[in-house]
């Protein structure tokens, strides 16, 4: 694919050496609304996001009103509780970073926590399905994973809705979590969330975030890690269609020694006025020696009127690392490509599925969940045909 | 018996400044089992021939006609005339990442066929086509076209060729930027697919080189956008010998 990029985005990486904190807050991380203020849109962090189309829940005219259902199904030896605000194991993973999030924060009322006890290894995914019935609701989910259990929790967004959420994993040393969390959102729907990690001596968290659905979808995945040793691989697909944002700002945090990450992030785009933004800040502080680290995101432009905005950002305080490095890069589907494929007989609608199934086809290999990966696969076909066919 | 008729074909591109005229009155009528070697001058046209007849939307056809056995190839779409019988090897294929070869070829055989080649003998199939270009077998996993060198490039159009098995082949400068080793392996590829007797075959070409492993049983000059003559292979050797400058005059519209 040509590395050309479509008119109005941008796609530039930096490496900035010597800044101690997350760059890209407005504000300090807090657990209270009133320490951000209200977004104007020119904020380093907010500039990409529509915010006329949030529909009130960064600026605190957002009512909740309880009309978005969340049901958890999960396997013998799983505790699911609902919880008050006081209850000690909220907030552990991180504070909010953003206005939405502290707002989500400040204003839930009940809490749900999914915990897995130690040395319990599920056979069976956790299921957590929400979805919206065109209601407004601010939400915090806890998914605790006691040390050496294992775990799957899949985390289905479907519906109508205006949502603020908090999730934190909490995971145990030697500890493996795989989170999946599929945005199927009607395309009415507004959702912003933060989802936080914090990652155990030696433990393991794949996270899987598919976005294919919503009006507004802005998600925040942050990594912090409590101990050395402990391994992080994000992986993200969405497609982007006809006046859609979809935004994934990811924040990877070493601050400790001997911890690996790897961020893997590709979507397409198609129709008019459909907006992707991708956000990857990874920041290497001086006492993380020994850190290994890649982020990558890919694009693909797939009509004329899509637009992405690609960031990758590495922050290395110590030169003692294994490894760090990141790649952006948005190519379009080129009149040219179509031209040779449809010169071979093949369909103008068939040649784009081939490409775009080539495309995450690596991606979703790499996931290394089968159920997933046939999912993903029909819902990108479906994806595909709903606007080309 | 396959017909490609081309009549009085008169094509432009948009360009600064509005449409320009490149072909200018083309006829030409390449039969099932001919080979006609069109030659040229760079700027004379011949490319344009080429992806005009495929279907090229850059290029915009302002009169004439053009039609394979009867049907008007015009009025179809790109894949379309693949479908009717239309190959074009192309002179810099295009590189489509994600797509492997292997898929590539199985999704546009099973166009072409009109139903899916039965798996056992379509992968022994491409496997046997594979190794007469003395392609390596690791190439089917690699996508189209991408990190291929030019010579990777054109084999691989030819395994195309071999395996769609058109009606009509034209070949657009496929001999260009090739060694003598690859050349004789691509043409050797060109002349297996043109002893079946089914095919009608269009060479493009700048140079002579070819036409010594490809025998063509008419040669035509091109220049300043049409056939400036039309001979058998003594043409070529007249050509080879005396150069194109007899009919430069008027070119230069590519």
């Amino acid at each position: 694919m040509a590395e050309t990029i479509p008119a109005g985005s941008t796609t530039d990486g930096v490496i900035q050496v010597g800044q101690p904190t997350d760059a890209r807050v407005s504000a300090p991380a807090s657990y209270d609304v009133a320490d951000f203020p209200v977004p104007h849109g020119r904020e380093e962090d907010w500039r990409f996001t529509p915010l006329e189309r949030l529909r009130g829940l960064h600026d605190g005219t957002a009512v909740a009103d309880g009309g978005v259902k969340v049901e958890v199904t999960a396997p013998e030896g799983v505790t699911v509780e609902t919880v008050g605000r006081d209850d000690a194991r909220l907030g552990k993973a991180g504070k909010p970073v953003d206005r939405v999030a502290a707002q989500a924060y400040s204003s839930f009322e009940k809490a749900s926590v999914v915990s897995v006890p130690k040395e319990t290894v599920l056979t069976e995914p956790v299921r957590i399905a929400v979805h919206g019935e065109g209601g407004t609701a601010f939400g915090h989910q806890v998914i605790e994973v006691g040390a050496f259990a294992e775990a799957v929790v899949v985390i289905d967004h479907t519906g109508d809705a205006t949502v603020a959420t908090n999730v934190e994993y909490l995971i145990g040393d030697g500890a493996k979590l795989t989170v999946v969390s599929v945005q199927d959102w009607d395309d009415t729907a507004v959702h912003v969330g933060q989802h936080t990690a914090l990652v155990g001596r030696d433990a393991t968290f794949k996270s899987v975030v598919v976005t294919f659905g919503g009006d507004l979808v802005r998600l925040h995945p942050r990594v912090v890690y409590g101990a050395p040793g402990g391994e992080a691989e994000l992986y993200g697909l969405y497609f982007t269609d006809n006046g859609q944002h979809q935004e994934h700002r990811l924040f990877i945090d070493h601050d400790t020694p001997h911890c690996r990450s790897n961020v893997a992030y590709k979507g397409a785009l198609q129709g008019q006025e459909a907006h992707a933004v991708w956000i990857g800040d990874v920041l290497i502080r001086a006492a993380a020696e020994g850190t290994d680290t890649y982020e990558l995101n890919r694009n693909l432009v797939l009509t004329d009127g899509a637009r992405v905005d690609s960031v990758p950002n590495l922050e290395i305080e110590t030169g003692e690392i294994v490894g760090a490095g990141h790649a952006s890069a948005t190519g379009r589907f080129e009149d040219e490509q179509l031209f040779y494929l449809m010169a071979r007989g093949i369909p103008a609608d068939e040649a784009r599925r081939l490409v775009v199934r080539g495309f995450f086809a690596e991606l979703v290999q790499q996931i290394g969940l089968p159920e997933l990966e046939e999912r993903l696969i029909a819902k990108i076909e479906a994806e595909l045909e709903a606007s080309v066919g | 018996m396959a017909t490609l008729e081309i009549h009085d074909l008169h094509v432009s591109v948009d360009a600064e400044g509005g449409p320009r005229e490149i072909l200018r009155g083309v006829d030409l009528t390449v039969k099932q089992g001919e080979t006609h070697a069109i030659m040229g001058p760079n700027g004379s046209g011949k490319s344009t021939l080429a992806y005009s007849l495929a279907g090229h939307p850059k290029y915009t056809v302002t009169g004439g006609t053009v039609t394979l056995d009867g049907e008007d190839v015009l009025a179809m779409s790109v894949d379309e005339r693949a479908r009717a019988g239309v190959f074009l090897a192309m002179q810099y294929p295009v590189e489509v990442p994600g797509v492997s070869v292997s898929n590539f070829l199985r999704t546009s055989a099973t166009a072409i066929r009109g139903e899916a080649p039965k798996l056992r003998t379509w992968v022994k199939e491409v496997k046997e086509a594979m190794e007469r270009l003395h392609i390596d077998p690791s190439f089917a996993e690699r996508n189209v076209n991408e990190g291929f060198s030019g010579g990777e490039k054109k084999r691989h159009e030819i395994l195309q060729l071999e395996l769609l098995k058109p009606a009509i082949a034209i070949l657009d400068e496929t001999d260009s930027g090739l060694d003598v080793d690859a050349l004789r392996v691509v043409s050797e590829g060109v002349n297996r697919v043109r002893e079946s007797g089914r095919v009608g075959t269009l060479l493009i070409t700048h140079y002579t080189r070819i036409l010594r492993y490809i025998k063509p049983d008419h040669v035509h000059v091109f220049a300043a956008g049409r056939i400036a003559e039309s001979g058998g292979p003594e043409l070529a050797d007249k050509l080879e010998e005396e150069g194109y400058e007899a009919y430069a005059k008027g070119g230069a519209s590519e």
